[in-house]
């Protein structure tokens, strides 16, 4: 039954994914709440080891969620269910439609997906910066701002943005250097405790 | 060699040689898909990738199913997308394991918490590089934001803004056609 249910959830995620491997990130987010199949932070180790391993992020993503919950057939269903919307859709498209981009209504949709799309991973983004870098029960607690950011975290973040936007060297590096450096930080300098 | 175990093979090549995601891909494609394979020109390869990007789904499935349809038909298409994720689900599944039977040790699950923070900032990078794409102008940025403020303060599901901004779109393109 579960592994039925898991096959639809990524159904789901891959028909209404729009932009590549990272837009399935919102859908993830909500699949965890709605199922209790793995929690949030889960969920960023999962994104982290999905962007440092070879393959395309979405597909491993999926892979990854499907094996937390159900093991290896879960893994299996998880990926099949993501990719069959693609496969109808795009055999579809192939046969039908062979002005599919210069279509003016596919066009007009798409001004409007693109930007939704942007905001619901930034969404997404919003709440796994509140796992990763804030106290909120601390906060919640005390009222205290110093105690709702995580200062470790916020340093680490500072300087990662830093490397990976303006300079130039580090720039162009692949994010599985910085994920690898920020482990090290964090195993040294005890994130999370 | 027959084109169905072909496509997979190399489409599993391809697979392998992703790293970060369908926009790494396109390189990759060129060489084996075009220039060793000869199973589409640069321009059909630049059509099917764009069309990737504007359906539903990860952008290396939808292109590994237009080739593979291409060159073997439906079967071609199922065979070529199989291809491209059977490595993932090796090599994930592998490392699953792994990561699961060290997490509980306490250096591990502060690596962790560091590359959480690390997961942030590629994703807020990742964030930037669609917006400046998909920002064409403020009515697009209104739907950006209202989308962020919407699914941040409510619990409406991710499919519905979806929705939504496809028909907004339709319409909103619709008016400035009739306005002109």
């Amino acid at each position: 039954m579960t592994l039925l249910w898991l096959y639809w959830e990524f159904f789901k995620t891959g028909l209404f994914a729009i932009g590549g491997g990272m837009a399935t990130l919102p859908f993830l987010q909500e699949m965890g709440v709605a199922t209790g199949w793995f929690t949030a932070g889960q969920l960023a180790d999962m994104v982290a080891v999905s962007e440092s391993t070879p393959g395309p992020i979405g597909v491993n993503m999926a892979t990854y969620v499907g094996f937390t919950t159900a093991g290896v057939g879960g893994a299996v269903i998880a990926t099949l269910g993501l990719v069959t919307p693609s496969i109808i859709i795009i055999l579809i498209i192939a046969a039908l439609l062979k002005n599919f981009r210069n279509n003016r209504y596919v066009d007009a949709a798409f001004y409007g997906l693109r930007p939704a799309s942007s905001g619901l991973i930034m969404a997404a983004l919003i709440s796994l910066v509140a796992i990763a870098m804030l106290h909120i029960d601390l906060f919640r607690e005390t009222g205290s701002l110093l105690d709702l950011v995580d200062l470790k975290s916020l340093i680490l973040a500072a300087v990662l943005l830093v490397l990976t936007r303006w300079v130039k060297p580090t720039k162009k590096l692949h994010p599985i250097v910085f994920i690898l450096a920020s482990a090290v930080v964090g195993a040294v300098f005890s994130f999370g405790a | 060699m027959h084109i169905l175990p072909d496509l997979f093979l190399t489409f599993a090549k391809i697979g392998v040689m992703t790293f970060g995601g369908g926009m790494a891909m396109l390189p990759i494609l060129q060489r084996e898909v075009v220039e060793k394979k000869n199973w589409a020109t640069e321009d059909e390869l630049g059509d099917y990738y764009a069309i990737g990007q504007c359906t539903p789904g990860i952008i290396a499935v939808n292109t590994a199913t237009f080739v593979g349809q291409k060159q073997g038909g439906i079967a071609g298409g199922i065979v070529a997308t199989l291809g491209v994720v059977f490595p993932s689900l090796i090599i994930i599944t592998a490392l699953a394991g792994l990561i699961a039977a060290f997490s509980h040790l306490t250096w591990v699950q502060h690596a962790f918490a560091g590359i959480r923070v690390c997961v942030c900032v590629l994703i807020f990078n990742t964030v930037l590089k669609l917006a400046k794409k998909a920002i064409v102008d403020w009515k697009a940025f209104l739907i950006f934001l209202a989308v962020v403020i919407l699914s941040v303060f409510t619990d409406l599901s991710p499919v519905i803004f979806v929705l939504g901004a496809a028909l907004l779109g339709i319409l909103l393109k619709t008016l400035e056609v009739k306005k002109a």
